[in-house]
């Protein structure tokens, strides 16, 4: 136990460090996406009934916030480990791929929720928020953070470089959360989009936490909350197999 | 190839770039799968024991690498909590003594020079008090003070009954150090025996010292 605790406190250590970048950064990003996004929609969008859009909005920011940083914790920490060499230290360590996992998973996870309060606290000056069923929410919020916690293990065990996470970020992440939902709901879109829409695993963590903020969403929020869970079972399983084998960490 | 070290003793791999010493190394490490064939260290088998295994090995990695997030003391903190070991202050404190990196306790380990990284290595080697002490090429690019300071280290914890198992390519260190030497060419063992035997028994037509015993055995295979 004592090695897993000490592995989980050294990944809290190391993104409290330099707490201005990976928390205060993404807090400030999101407060400009509610002023901008505010701003320029405030008066002309309804999404729910008597929900005002800046309202709706800070559901989907802080659940964005939440998801694209536990996977940033993860998949930067593994990498700058494996290029710099220091992964080492671990893998010489009587650590087993499963206080491994737990530890890099928390902690993204400690990451994840950190910045989603951060983002919470300074956007809730902004807007009325209700919490008609908060413990959807946190259900939402633990196990988002949990599933992207465990992406960022896997891409930050697949890539070799940097450049090979940021693509990883790019490409994958943040369209994802992009069009999941954050900036509107769904029945806004045509039938066909709404339709790819419902591939997106990301859609349902945002659709199902917002769910715990109004008591409405675009789907009902058990099965969602099944989707995540399922989703979260089989990386899972994928992270750990691959921690066992060593792949891309040992040779 | 297969040999065994004796427990307590100091032990030497030596060969060429490219023998294969690192890669054995990191093989009893765990860092690399063996393709075949089985490592035991004190009984414990490597794979199928590994947590055993390494709870009694203590490796320095060939390679400076080092945690740029940390000071001196969080990294080998750390690493003896890897091994499961909470409130170890006073050993770490002792280790940081005999290898002089008091001083820099709490400096980050960026600001360090190479010098002082490699003896960080060595602590965090020794953090968890291992039986069986590995040092791939620990003096590789070091000053005269810390290899004196080093090797003064070490063979007291050798003295307290640690086993040490060195790899090096400066064959002095070996020659005065090592109890026993492996000779390794291409992955195979091309010599095996004590320090004094290999003087005596490939000693050529002058004073004979470990570089001349070297250079003939890997001539000859």
């Amino acid at each position: 136990m004592t090695g897993f605790a000490t592995l989980f406190y050294k990944e809290l250590l190391r993104f409290w460090k330099v707490g201005f970048q990976t928390v205060g950064g993404p807090v400030l990003s999101a407060l400009l996406y509610l002023v901008i996004f505010a701003q320029a929609l405030g008066s002309h969008v309804r999404v729910f009934e008597g929900v005002p859009y800046t309202a709706f909005l800070v559901p989907g920011l802080v659940m964005m916030s939440v998801l694209q940083n536990a996977f940033a914790n993860s998949s930067s920490s593994l990498i700058q480990s494996k290029i710099t060499g220091n992964l080492v230290f671990v893998l010489l360590s009587p650590l087993s791929h499963l206080e491994f996992f737990a530890a890099y998973v928390l902690a993204s996870m400690a990451r994840g929720l950190g910045v989603g309060l951060g983002v919470l606290a300074v956007t809730a000056w902004f807007v009325d928020l209700s919490f008609v069923a908060p413990l959807w929410a946190l259900a939402f919020a633990l196990l988002g953070s949990a599933l992207l916690g465990v992406l960022g293990l896997l891409a930050g065990l697949w890539a070799e470089k940097f450049d090979q996470i940021a693509a990883f970020q790019s490409f994958l992440i943040l369209p994802l959360t992009m069009l999941s939902g954050v900036f509107y709901s769904i029945h806004s879109l045509p039938p066909g989009w709404q339709k790819v829409s419902h591939l997106n695993p990301f859609f349902y963590m945002i659709d199902g936490f917002r769910y715990g903020f109004f008591g409405a969403s675009d789907i009902a929020p058990a099965a969602s909350l099944a989707v995540v869970a399922v989703s979260l079972a089989i990386v899972s399983a994928l992270a750990l197999r691959l921690l066992k084998q060593g792949y891309k960490i040992r040779t | 190839m297969t040999f065994d070290v004796r427990q307590g003793e100091f032990f030497g791999l030596l060969g060429p770039n490219g023998a294969g010493k690192t890669t054995l190394i990191n093989i009893i490490a765990g860092l690399t799968r063996a393709s075949a064939g089985s490592v035991a260290v004190l009984g414990a088998d490597v794979v199928a024991d590994y947590r055993r295994a390494r709870r009694t090995l203590g490796v320095v990695p060939q390679e400076l690498v080092f945690d740029p997030f940390f000071t001196v003391r969080e990294t080998l903190r750390f690493q003896s909590g890897y091994f499961g070991l909470r409130a170890n202050d006073a050993w770490i404190d002792e280790v940081m003594h005999h290898l002089d990196l008091d001083a820099k306790a709490d400096a980050n380990m960026r600001s360090l020079s190479g010098g002082m990284k490699r003896r960080v290595l060595v602590a965090q080697a020794l953090v968890h008090k291992p039986a069986v002490i590995v040092l791939d090429e620990p003096t590789a690019g070091v000053d005269v003070e810390l290899r004196q300071g080093l090797w003064q280290f070490v063979r007291r914890l050798n003295r307290d009954g640690h086993t040490i198992v060195l790899t090096t390519h400066y064959l002095e260190e070996a020659e005065e150090h090592c109890q026993r030497i492996a000779m390794l060419k291409a992955g195979r063992v091309v010599a095996l025996d004590t320090t004094q035997n290999l003087l005596a028994n490939f000693a050529g037509p002058h004073p004979a010292d470990l570089e001349d015993v070297f250079l003939r055995l890997m001539r000859k295979h």
